[in-house]
């Protein structure tokens, strides 16, 4: 076992974990920070990105050791101090961007990540970066409503409610 | 996983060094590596990480070339190169998500050949230098079929060098569910010839379109290859595509990199 230290959500932690120990599991299973979702574990869902020193990594496909020292953002990092939902969580909800909420961490994650190099990104833009982020249920133009809603622009063009 | 160490070296020497342990292997970006660890399918007892060894991150320009370290990520690669080399620069742009080209690497990509991969396309495509710990590989020498390259046992890339095209495009034919190349062509165009890259396509890996690189030398556009056609033989053919259509996409691809280059 070996010791790591980062900052996870503006806290400094710590933990032992073995070579093999993955940041995901580092996260759910020994700070308990369970927000972090594994939805396949083979790198296909992105239901486990988390932000390392600001960007956006799948958390399954990369070692705790790795992170070591780094500051890392997860999804319970995202509320607001007062605990009320941040502007990209709550237009997941006014948009209905969510149903089963499996996909909906990693979805945010992306989504901040995005809106922090692309302030105003268009609909294309925000489909592309979602790539990587699989959702079963909402067949997406909710999830994409919600971030440009995010990004205060009109969503009155993009299909479908 | 098995169990396994992971060391964290901060040069190329130490991280040649750890590597000359039995058993270990280099990880870096782990995108590849760490699917491949959870399968069981490799079993080392020490990763070597490559993240943190400086001397191996960045991009430099010199004297029409352009020079990317080893464990520079897709990320970077695509930010910063975009005014050097723009076809590379869009070439991984359009790796995977962002999340995967945030820890992916060049050197990660062209040591693991996988025969659907894009960066072996550009550096075959451009006659690129493959750059280790120990000498330097011409493309050309170093693309060995899928999955094999010249690199011997625990030798790492340090860096690639590209020279820098007249007018250059890479077209990637998406395999939706892997976001890899179901067939990607990189067309270049140098003072002294046309190279052409294809990968996806065949069971032998990455490899060069010379019909194609004769008639584009010559004459510059989409129409010069109009009449030549691709063989089927030794194509992939899977579930995704028979090699029959696969060989349908390599010329598709090629016009359309022709088309867009600049
Ligand atoms: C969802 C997803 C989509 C992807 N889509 C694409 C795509 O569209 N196109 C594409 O080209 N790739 C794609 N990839 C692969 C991605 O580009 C990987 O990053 C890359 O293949 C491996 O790079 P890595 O740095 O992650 O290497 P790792 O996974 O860490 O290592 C891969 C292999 O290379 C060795 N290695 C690593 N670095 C070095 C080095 N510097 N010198 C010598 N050996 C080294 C390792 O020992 C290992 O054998 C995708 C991956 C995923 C998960
Ligand atoms: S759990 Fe990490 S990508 Fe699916
Ligand atoms: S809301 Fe169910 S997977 Fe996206």
């Amino acid at each position: 076992m070996t010791k790591v230290t980062m900052t996870v959500n503006g806290k400094s932690v710590s933990g032992d974990v073995e070579g093999r120990t993955l940041l995901s599991s580092f996260l759910r299973e020994d700070l308990r920070l369970t927000g972090t979702h594994i939805g396949c574990d083979t790198s296909q869902c992105g239901a486990c990105v988390v932000h390392v020193n600001g960007e956006a990594v799948k958390s399954c496909a990369m070692f705790a050791l790795e992170a070591d020292g780094a500051d890392v953002t997860t999804i319970e990092g995202q509320a607001n101090a007062d605990g009320s939902l941040n502007t990209i969580q709550q237009a997941f909800q006014d948009h209905h961007g969510l149903q089963c909420g499996f996909c909906t961490p990693g979805m945010v994650m992306s989504a901040a990540a995005l809106l922090k190099d692309n302030p105003k990104p268009s609909e294309a833009e925000i489909r592309e970066y979602l790539e990587g982020n699989i959702c079963r249920c909402t067949g997406y133009h909710n999830i994409v409503k919600a971030i440009m809603a995010a990004s205060g622009q009109d969503v009155s063009a993009i299909a479908a409610e | 996983m098995y169990a396994f160490d992971i060391e964290r070296p901060a040069s190329v020497a130490d991280a040649v060094a750890a590597l000359g342990t039995e058993d270990a292997q280099a990880l870096g970006g782990g995108q590849t590596l760490i699917p491949t660890l959870k399968q069981r399918l490799a079993a080392p007892s020490r990763l070597v990480s490559l993240s943190g060894v400086t001397e191996m991150q960045g991009v430099a320009s010199e004297a029409g070339n352009i020079r990317i370290g080893g464990a520079t990520t897709h990320a970077t690669v695509a930010s910063q190169v975009g005014g050097t080399y723009p076809a590379l620069a869009d070439l991984a742009a359009n790796i995977g998500d962002p999340a995967v080209r945030n820890r992916g690497t060049i050197g990660g990509s062209l040591a693991n050949n996988d025969p659907a991969a894009c960066y072996p396309a550009a550096a075959l495509g451009s006659g690129a230098t493959i750059i280790t710990n120990k000498r330097q590989i011409a493309a050309d020498d170093y693309f060995q079929g899928m999955f094999t390259t010249a690199l011997e046992e625990g030798e790492i890339i340090t860096a690639v060098s590209f020279p820098v095209p007249e007018k250059a495009n890479y077209q990637k034919f998406v395999q939706p569910a892997s976001r890899f190349a179901l067939v990607g062509v990189f067309v270049a165009k140098y003072s002294d010839g046309v190279r052409v890259a294809v990968t996806g396509a065949s069971n032998e890996g990455v490899h060069r379109w010379s019909a194609a690189e004769e008639a584009l030398s010559g004459n510059f556009s989409a129409d010069a290859i109009a009449d030549l056609s691709v063989s089927a033989d030794d194509l992939i053919n899977d579930l995704h595509g028979s090699a029959e259509y696969r060989a349908h996409l390599v010329k598709v691809m090629t016009g359309r990199a022709v088309a867009a280059a600049m």
